[in-house]
């Protein structure tokens, strides 16, 4: 079993289910035009996420072989509905925007994705926190490509936020560029891709820039012993 | 074989069960939320009907005095709604709630606000898919053109006038956009348009089922 801070890291960085995965882009892509849209629906799949996976590794003793899929299903299809219940009865406004995205949850083929691979062959607190992890990195991915394409769309930042935590955070929306033109093309769909695009770059950069130092080691003690 | 069988057997009550499992947890969420979500669907018609026709205008309950319309002036055979408010049994104006379907990307849904001589109070897009940046400053929140169409009314402009510009009208259209008010300004005349010929069909404080 692998430790929680190894399944955190695993959710957030390394096997991040957006940047690395590439999984749930339909979502993903159709969703993050602002900050605070990305962060409503990464909030939701994080919630489904959890309980999809702690449900299935309580079940996966006795749900084996063929039928397995479409209990998975089921379970996915039930508590995603009832997520959209629960936001329909009390987040009303941000159902609203979010309203159609919520039913493509069940899509999110990250979610079976995590069924599938983790939750079905591991205890169920490793399956909860992988769930959160995973919806986390999921979430993360959302916020960032929603606040790039936001800054670059709209020039602002938090837009609509009050749809979210209630009428006090009206107030939060920063104005980045005053009398800002907009530009169209990071609000629209190409954008998403080529957000998504640059921030996939970013993050293999970096990994390559934390390998680096080990490898430069490698060499060293290589070149010592030869000396 | 049997073996077999007994499988099948096995994975279908697993299957059922959850199945059975899955409903009732839907099912109890949905008896709990119903009426909740209900309601919020109540209080969000309400607040946009307000913004039209403020509450001091009137004295009856806007969402039970609805009638559901269809006339050949909207066209396509819709349905369109028309709450009606009343002060002391007089009507004082109507919102209906056409749906222009010859948007740029789908239908925009209007609310359109007339008083009872016939002058609009207000026009506002309740939902619509145009294109972020182009079409969609007829939304109220991204530009004041939707404004625009306050105290104005079948004579005024003429008839012939309720055209964008680039049709020989009167209203402006957009940058780079132009189906999108074109549709927006046809709905709101068609509307004009119904309340005039229907004038006298609405005025009484009855359930009028026209057509």
């Amino acid at each position: 079993m692998d430790s929680y801070r190894q399944i955190l890291k695993n959710g957030l960085w390394v096997n991040n289910q957006a940047f690395v995965a590439l999984l749930g882009l339909c979502p993903l892509l159709a969703v993050s035009n602002t900050l605070i849209n990305g962060l409503g629906l990464g909030i939701a799949t994080t919630l489904t996420l959890i309980l999809s996976n702690t449900l299935i590794s309580l079940v996966r003793q006795q749900v084996g072989g063929e039928i397995r899929l479409p209990v998975f299903v089921l379970i996915i299809a039930s508590i995603v509905t009832i997520i959209e219940l629960i936001m329909n009865a009390y987040f009303y406004e941000l159902y609203l925007i979010l309203g159609i995205f919520i039913p493509l949850i069940v899509t999110n083929c990250a979610i079976i994705g995590r069924a599938e691979a983790y939750a079905s062959k591991n205890p169920v607190g490793a399956s909860a926190m992988d769930g959160l992890s995973m919806g986390l990195g999921f979430t993360a991915a959302l916020v960032l490509l929603g606040a790039l394409r936001e800054m670059i769309g709209s020039g602002t930042l938090f837009a609509n936020a009050h749809l979210m935590f209630g009428e006090a955070a009206s107030g939060m929306t920063l104005t980045l560029i005053d009398d800002y033109e907009g530009f169209l093309l990071a609000i629209l769909p190409p954008g998403a891709f080529i957000g998504l695009g640059l921030l996939i770059a970013l993050k293999n950069v970096i990994d390559k820039r934390l390998a680096k130092p080990s490898q430069q080691t490698v060499t060293v003690d290589f070149a010592t012993k030869k000396a | 074989m049997s073996e077999t069988k007994k499988t099948i057997l096995k994975s279908a009550w697993v299957l059922g069960l959850f199945s059975l499992i899955g409903i009732g947890l839907v099912s109890l969420t949905h008896a709990i939320t119903a009426e909740k979500i209900a309601e919020n669907e109540r209080l969000f018609i309400l607040k946009n009907l307000r913004v039209l026709v403020p509450d001091e205008m009137h004295d009856n309950d806007l969402l039970s005095d609805v009638s559901h319309v269809s006339d050949p002036v909207f066209g396509n055979e819709q349905s369109v709604k028309i709450y009606k408010a009343f002060s002391k049994q007089q009507l004082v104006a109507i919102i209906a709630a056409p749906t222009a379907a010859d948007g740029y990307n789908g239908s925009i849904k209007l609310l359109v606000a007339i008083r009872a001589d016939g002058e609009l109070i207000g026009v506002r897009v309740v939902s619509h898919q145009e294109t972020p940046g182009l079409g969609d400053a007829i939304d109220s929140n991204k530009s004041d053109w939707v404004l625009g169409f306050a105290g104005l009314s079948l004579d005024k402009p003429q008839l012939k006038d309720w055209q964008v510009k680039r049709d020989g009208g009167s209203f402006d259209q957009f940058t780079g956009a132009t189906i999108t008010p074109r549709a927006v300004v046809k709905a709101v005349r068609r509307t004009l348009q119904y309340y005039q010929t229907h004038k006298a069909n609405l005025v009484t404080q009855q359930e009028h089922a026209d057509g």
